[in-house]
């Protein structure tokens, strides 16, 4: 058998995720339009920091569209790799913060 | 309701249906307005993406007969606009022959140029041909990061097209109010579809102008169809369905009534007529209805012609629509 929960052509299937509750469906459409396209920040920037957050969220969907997103807006494999260490940078700057929390206690309960 | 498709039209494909869904099918030009001339298939290079399959070793040339023929054509009041194309123009030897006859016209005259051909000692009088015949250039340069540009059309091209273009430039073509315009195509380097125009018109700006000091008038982004060379790409890549569905996923309804061949007739290197270059790559002659060699050329019958589309057609219809003067909603 040959099923899995994320499949590539479910992408396909984000411009219809508003089903069953068109309007808030589409009032998240014109939020994303909105978010992603550009403004202050360029087009291509907005990719980046797109690509960055998928990655970090490990969202195969995003993952998949915002290389394309980026291939098509003439990002390049270096700049796309460097935003990826930027999200990597961060998960482990925010792990190793929170171990503050366990240091506080250490200190807190040690003798 | 699906309509009848003509004896020459497959209605199984997928196209006809999404035109027939938009109530646009059968396709039919509005007039001729561009005559694209695709005069030879020999070209210097011999790129990944190459619909025409152009090469060093390819032999169609046009003749001097038809293009006589041609250019009594290129006179008809409506066509406003001469299109030249190959593989590599400047090939031909009897290009300037050519364009000092169309010149002549008074028309747009536009040759579609790979420009680093002009850097080679037997091509190079064409810098200056141009210029004085007020040719406006398309060049193609289909990334501006050397690498990518590199792996489709060759070792150090990159390089040699922005010199090229700096000779262009030393001639005021790309200078905005020379009158001599030249213009850059992007293609994608792979299988994905060009982002908008403007966004990458902008890149290639800050790229070749704060750089290299080099100007042009306008990018062209085109969507690459899956044809010859391209759709060997696809296949041997395994990215062939992925990229068909990419281009249906992407189908634009609006771009329908602006695509290329609506006003556009293309002319083989033998005379024969097709509605597009991509058509004349794939053998598909103007519909059987019309004449379809330059001999018999006809305004009234080939102006209303029904345009022979096929699943290629997509990448005209994808996003912002492509074509050879790029996007058609911009
Ligand atoms: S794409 Fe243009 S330059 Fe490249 S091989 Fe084809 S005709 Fe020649
Ligand atoms: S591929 Fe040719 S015939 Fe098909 S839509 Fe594009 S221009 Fe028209």
């Amino acid at each position: 058998m040959n099923e899995t929960y994320y499949e590539r052509r479910d992408l396909e299937d984000f411009p219809h995720i508003g089903e069953y509750a068109p309007e808030p469906g589409a009032k998240f459409f014109e939020y994303y339009a909105t978010a992603t396209s550009a403004g202050k920040l360029t087009a291509r920037e907005k990719a980046l920091i797109a690509l960055a957050v998928a990655t970090v969220r490990h969202c195969p969907y995003c993952i998949d569209a915002y290389t394309n997103k980026c291939l098509s807006l003439g990002v390049g494999n270096d700049e796309m790799m460097e935003a990826v260490h930027v999200g990597a940078a961060l998960v482990a700057g925010d792990t190793l913060a929170h171990a503050t929390q366990m240091r506080k206690i250490i200190k807190q309960k040690e003798m | 309701m699906m309509h009848q498709a003509t004896s020459r039209t497959d209605p199984a494909d997928a196209f006809i249906e999404r035109l027939t869904d938009c109530g646009a099918f059968p396709l039919r030009a509005s007039g001729i307005d561009i005559l694209q001339l695709n005069i030879t298939r020999r070209c210097n290079l011999s790129c990944k993406h190459c619909h025409v399959q152009a090469g060093p070793r390819r032999t169609e040339m046009m003749s001097r007969e038809t293009m006589t023929r041609c250019i009594e054509v290129a006179g008809t009041e409506e066509i406003s606009t001469i299109d030249i194309t190959g593989g590599t123009p400047e090939m031909h030897q009897d290009l300037e022959w050519l364009i000092i006859k169309l010149a002549a016209l008074k028309k747009r005259l536009i040759v579609r140029s790979n420009l680093l051909v002009m850097l080679e000692p037997a091509y190079r009088r064409y810098l200056d041909v141009f210029a004085a015949n007020k040719v406006e250039l398309v060049g193609s340069l289909p990334d501006c990061n050397a690498e990518k540009s590199d792996r489709q059309r060759g070792v150090g091209t990159f390089e040699r097209v922005l010199q090229a273009i700096g000779e262009l430039n030393q001639r005021s073509y790309g200078v905005p109010g020379s009158g001599l315009r030249l213009h850059l195509v992007h293609n994608p380097v792979g299988a994905y579809l060009p982002g908008p125009q403007a966004a990458l018109e902008a890149e290639y700006r800050r790229l070749l102008g704060d750089r290299h000091g080099l100007s042009f008038n306008t990018l062209f982004c085109l969507v690459n169809t899956p044809i010859g060379r391209y759709l060997d790409y696809l296949k041997r890549s395994g990215n062939l369905s992925d990229y068909m569905r990419a281009l249906q996923c992407a189908f634009n309804p609006q771009t329908v009534t602006s695509v290329m061949c609506r006003t556009t007739l293309s002319v083989g290197w033998d005379g024969r007529l097709y509605d597009c270059d991509f058509n004349q790559m794939l053998n598909l002659t103007v519909n059987s209805g019309a004449p379809d060699h330059i001999e018999a050329f006809d305004y009234a019958r080939l102006a209303g012609r029904e345009i022979m589309v096929r699943s290629h057609c997509f990448a005209c219809t994808a996003g912002a629509g492509s074509s050879c003067q790029g996007a058609l909603k911009t």
